[in-house]
C-alpha cells in the first residue's frame, strides 16, 4: 500500500471520527475525540498497519493562550514500520479529569511511553497494569512538565525504590514462582555491566532470571524542561548531551527539525559535512558499544583496540571544533564555522585505519568460541516484537528487517552514495553486534562517497533572519550590529504550530517534535529517543535466561542513559 | 589515619607514615561512579593514549569495599543522590572524592527540578575537576594533585574535622 493510499483510505472510512488540523508545516496530523481515540488508533493498527508507535507525549496548553480549551493535548505519533509515512493524533483532555484509554495491549512501547506523560504531564492512562513514574524519583510530587511546575523546585529522595511492588504484580502472573524459593537481586544503577544509571531487580531461581523489573530515570535531568528556557540556539549544547556517544547525530537531528520550520535548506557543500560527522558518530557510537560490550564479556582487549582508534577520531573533530565528546560545531542554518584545512587529509586516514581496526576486532572474537558460545541465540527477539517495542535502528535490522531512514526516508542526499542497509536474522545478541561491526564499514564507504564529492561554496544559509552576519561587519556597521544583537537576544522564530522529523542516528529514529507558539523560545521540545523504547523491552528479553545472558543482552543494545533519560 | 593515635608520636611513626602515604598515593583503587557524558571521558582516562596506570591508579574496582578513590564523573541527580551517598559510605577509610565534570561539581546548565547542584551537597568533596567534559589531562592532573596530598600527610575532606 502506498502512502496516499494507505492515508486516504484511511480517511474516507474513518473521515467521521477525524478532524483534519492545519499543520503550517504540511504534516498530518488529526484531532480525536478523546472517547474514539482508543478505536481510531485500534484500527490505524490492525488494518492500516500502522505498526510502530513513535511517542506519546503531551501539551500543556495553558499559556498558548486558547482560553476555553481543554489544558492538555495528547499526541500519538505514529508510522508503518517499513516507510516514512508519518501520521499524529491528537486528542484532548481537560484539567479536572485528565484521563484516556491506555493502549499499552496494542503498542509493548505504549506502557512507557504511556507512565512517562503520567510523570511529566499527570494524564492517566485508564486500564494500564503499572502507571508509575518513570524518570524521576518515587518521592516527587507533581509533575514537573506542566507549565505551572517551577523549573528550579527540587525535590529529595529518601530511599531508592524497592520495586518490590512491580515485582510482587509479576510474581503473581506466574502462580508457580511463588512456592519457589527464590533470591532477589539488584543490578545496577552502579554496576559495571549497567553503566551506572540502570538498575534491574531479578528474581532469581539459580542463575535463571525468573522474572524482572527495571527502573531508569536515574539520569533524568531534565533537558526537555531546561529545552523551554532559553531561545532555539540555546537548545543545541543540551543535544550534545543526549546520546552523548554521537553527539553531532543529535546537534543535526535538531537542527534539521528547526531549519525544516524555519522553512530553510541548508547549503549542499553543509549538507556533506553533516552527512561525514554524522557517520563518523555512527562509527564512535558503534564503536563504544561494541567495546564496551565486549568488555562485559571479558574480552577486555577489544576496548583498547577500538578506544585507541576513537581516540584518532576524536583528534580530528577537535581540530574541527575545539572538543572530543560534546562538539557543538552545527548551527540552526549551517554550521559553526566552515572546516579547518587538514580535515580531508584527517578524515582519509581515518578511512584507512577505521578498517583495519575493525578487522582486527572481528579476528579476535568473530571465530573465539567463548564470545559465540556467549551471543548466539540469547537476547533474541522477534520481529513482531521488536516492532511492538518501537525497536528502530541496528537493533530493529538486526532482526531481519531492512529499514533505515537514509534509505527510507532520505535526507542530505543519502539516497546518492552507494551503500547497504545491513540486517541480521535471528535478532539475538550475535546480530545485534555484527549489524553494527558492518555498518562501521557502511558507514566508512559513506564518507568516502561524501568526501570524494564536496562542494565548495558558503556553509550558512543566506538569511539575516537566521545566520549571524560576518564579524566585521558587525564591528564596522550599525545594521550588522544591530542583525547581530537581535539574533544573539532572540533567535529564531518558527511559526506557529508542531512538528517533528527524524534522522537514523546510530541507535535509531532519533526524532524531535517542537512545539512553537509563534515566538523565539520553543514552547516544547520532546525528543523520541531510540534506547527507550528499545530498552522497554529488556524485561522481557531476559526473563527466563540467564544473568550471565542478560549482561550480554544488555550490552548489545547500547542504551545509553543520557538518551534514555534526558 | 596515622599510627600516632595508638602508639603516640615518634620518630618511627612519623617514617612509617611516610612510607604508608606513599604507597597510598601510588596506588589508588578507583571506584568510578560514571553516570553520563564525562563516564565516556573517563574511558578515555583509562584507555591507552592516556593511561591512568602511569600514575599508579589504573586497578578500577566497582565495589566500594575495595577501592578508596571515589571518581564522580556525570551528572548526579537526585534519583541518583541515594545511591551515591550510600557508595560514598560504604567505603573504607582513608577515602577520597574526585568531582569530574562541571555537572557532579555543580549541576553544570541543568539547573533544574531534577539535577543535584553539585554533590558537596551530599559528600565531602577532595578535588573539583572543572570542564563539561574536562579532558583526560585535566582528571590526571587531578590525580596528582591528590597525590601530593596524600604525600603531605593531609587528611581527606571527609576526615577533617573529625578527630
Ligand atoms: S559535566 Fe558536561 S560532560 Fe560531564 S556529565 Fe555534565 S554535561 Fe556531561
Amino acid at each position: 500500500m502506498s502512502t496516499s493510499d494507505r492515508i486516504g483510505r484511511f480517511l474516507r472510512e474513518m473521515g467521521e471520527a477525524l478532524e483534519a488540523e492545519h499543520n503550517p508545516y504540511g504534516e498530518k496530523s488529526f484531532r480525536v475525540a478523546p472517547e474514539q481515540i482508543r478505536p481510531v488508533l485500534e484500527k490505524l493498527r490492525r488494518d492500516y498497519g500502522f505498526d510502530l508507535l513513535l511517542d506519546i507525549t503531551a501539551i500543556d496548553k495553558i499559556e498558548l493562550g486558547k482560553a476555553g480549551e481543554p489544558r492538555f493535548d495528547v499526541i500519538y505519533n505514529l508510522r508503518p514500520h517499513d516507510t516514512g509515512d508519518r501520521i499524529r493524533l491528537k486528542t484532548s483532555v481537560p484539567e479536572s479529569d485528565p484521563a484516556l484509554p491506555s493502549v499499552q495491549d496494542l503498542w509493548k512501547t505504549a506502557n512507557w511511553c504511556e507512565r512517562e506523560t503520567w510523570d511529566q504531564y499527570g494524564i492517566r492512562f485508564k486500564g494500564h497494569p503499572n502507571l508509575k513514574r518513570i524518570l524521576n524519583h518515587k518521592d516527587f510530587v507533581g509533575h514537573p512538565l506542566r507549565k505551572d511546575y517551577d523549573i528550579k523546585k527540587q525535590q529529595w529522595l529518601s530511599e531508592a525504590d524497592d520495586l518490590m511492588d512491580e515485582m510482587e504484580k509479576k510474581r503473581k502472573r506466574t502462580s508457580d514462582a511463588l512456592s519457589k524459593e527464590t533470591l532477589f537481586v539488584n543490578l545496577g544503577p552502579s554496576h559495571p555491566a549497567f553503566h551506572g544509571a540502570i538498575r534491574i531487580l531479578a528474581e532469581l531461581d539459580g542463575e535463571t532470571i525468573r522474572n524482572s523489573v527495571s527502573e531508569i530515570g536515574y539520569l533524568h535531568r531534565g533537558f526537555e524542561k531546561s529545552a523551554e528556557k532559553g531561545t532555539y540556539t540555546h537548545v543545541i549544547p543540551y543535544t550534545d548531551r543526549l546520546n552523548y556517544l554521537s553527539s553531532v547525530s543529535n546537534n543535526v537531528a535538531y537542527c534539521m527539525q528547526v531549519e525544516h520550520m524555519l522553512d530553510v535548506e541548508v547549503p549542499r557543500r553543509t549538507q556533506v559535512i553533516r552527512v561525514i560527522l554524522s557517520e563518523l558518530a555512527r562509527i564512535m557510537d558503534h564503536m563504544v558499544c561494541i567495546g564496551a560490550a565486549l568488555v562485559d564479556l571479558g574480552a577486555l582487549t577489544n576496548f583498547w583496540f577500538l578506544f585507541n582508534e576513537r581516540e584518532k577520531i576524536y583528534d580530528v573533530i577537535e581540530a574541527l571544533c575545539g572538543a572530543r565528546l560534546t562538539h557543538c560545531y552545527i548551527r540552526i542554518g549551517g554550521l559553526a564555522h566552515d572546516l579547518h584545512d587538514g580535515f580531508e587529509a584527517g578524515v582519509r586516514a581515518l578511512l584507512q585505519s577505521i578498517p583495519e581496526t575493525m578487522t582486527d576486532v572481528q579476528n579476535l572474537v568473530g571465530r573465539n568460541r567463548i564470545f559465540l558460545d556467549r551471543v548466539i541465540g540469547v537476547g533474541v527477539i522477534s520481529k513482531e516484537d521488536a516492532i511492538s517495542y518501537g525497536f528502530t535502528g541496528p537493533c530493529l535490522r538486526a532482526c531481519g528487517i531492512p529499514h533505515d531512514l537514509r534509505k527510507d526516508e532520505p535526507y542530505y542526499g543519502y539516497e546518492e552514495y552507494d551503500w547497504d542497509v545491513v540486517i541480521g536474522e535471528n535478532g539475538d545478541t550475535y546480530d545485534r553486534l555484527w549489524v553494527r561491526f558492518e555498518e562501521v564499514n557502511q558507514s566508512v564507504r559513506i564518507i568516502e562517497q561524501a568526501l570524494s564529492s564536496m562542494p565548495g561554496g558558503p556553509v550558512n544559509v543566506d538569511d539575516k533572519r537566521i545566520t549571524l552576519p560576518p564579524k566585521d561587519a558587525v564591528h564596522g556597521n550599525i545594521e550588522a550590529l544591530m542583525n547581530h544583537f537581535m539574533l544573539i537576544m532572540n533567535g529564531v522564530a518558527p511559526p506557529a504550530g508542531d512538528s517533528y522529523r527524524a534522522v537514523e542516528a546510530p541507535n535509531g529514529e532519533l526524532g524531535f517534535l517542537i512545539v512553537s507558539d509563534g515566538s523565539p523560545k520553543p514552547y516544547k521540545i520532546k525528543v523520541r529517543p531510540p534506547c527507550f523504547m528499545i530498552f522497554s523491552a529488556f524485561d522481557e528479553m531476559i526473563e527466563g535466561g540467564m544473568v550471565q545472558d542478560a549482561i550480554a543482552t544488555l550490552g548489545s543494545l547500547n542504551v545509553v542513559a543520557g538518551e534514555l533519560d534526558r | 589515619m596515622g599510627l600516632e593515635e595508638t602508639v603516640g608520636q615518634s620518630a618511627l611513626t612519623t617514617k612509617i607514615d611516610a612510607v604508608l602515604n606513599w604507597g597510598r598515593k601510588n596506588s589508588l583503587w578507583p571506584l568510578p561512579f560514571g553516570t553520563a557524558c564525562c563516564a565516556i571521558e573517563f574511558m578515555g582516562v583509562v584507555a591507552s593514549p592516556f593511561d591512568i596506570s602511569r600514575f599508579g591508579a589504573e586497578v578500577v574496582r566497582f565495589s566500594p569495599r575495595q577501592s578508596d578513590l571515589l571518581m564522580v564523573a556525570g551528572t548526579i541527580t537526585h534519583k541518583q543522590a541515594v545511591i551515591l551517598k550510600r557508595i560514598y559510605h560504604q567505603m573504607a577509610e582513608p577515602k577520597w572524592v574526585l568531582a569530574m565534570g562541571a555537572c557532579a561539581s555543580a549541576g553544570a546548565f541543568y539547573d533544574n527540578y531534577c539535577t543535584l547542584q553539585g554533590i558537596d551537597q551530599i559528600i565531602p568533596v577532595d578535588v573539583y575537576i572543572p570542564g563539561c567534559p574536562p579532558r583526560p589531562e585535566a582528571v590526571l592532573h587531578a590525580v596528582v594533585e591528590l597525590q601530593k596530598r596524600i604525600q603531605n600527610g593531609e587528611k581527606p575532606k571527609g576526615m577533617q574535622g573529625a578527630a
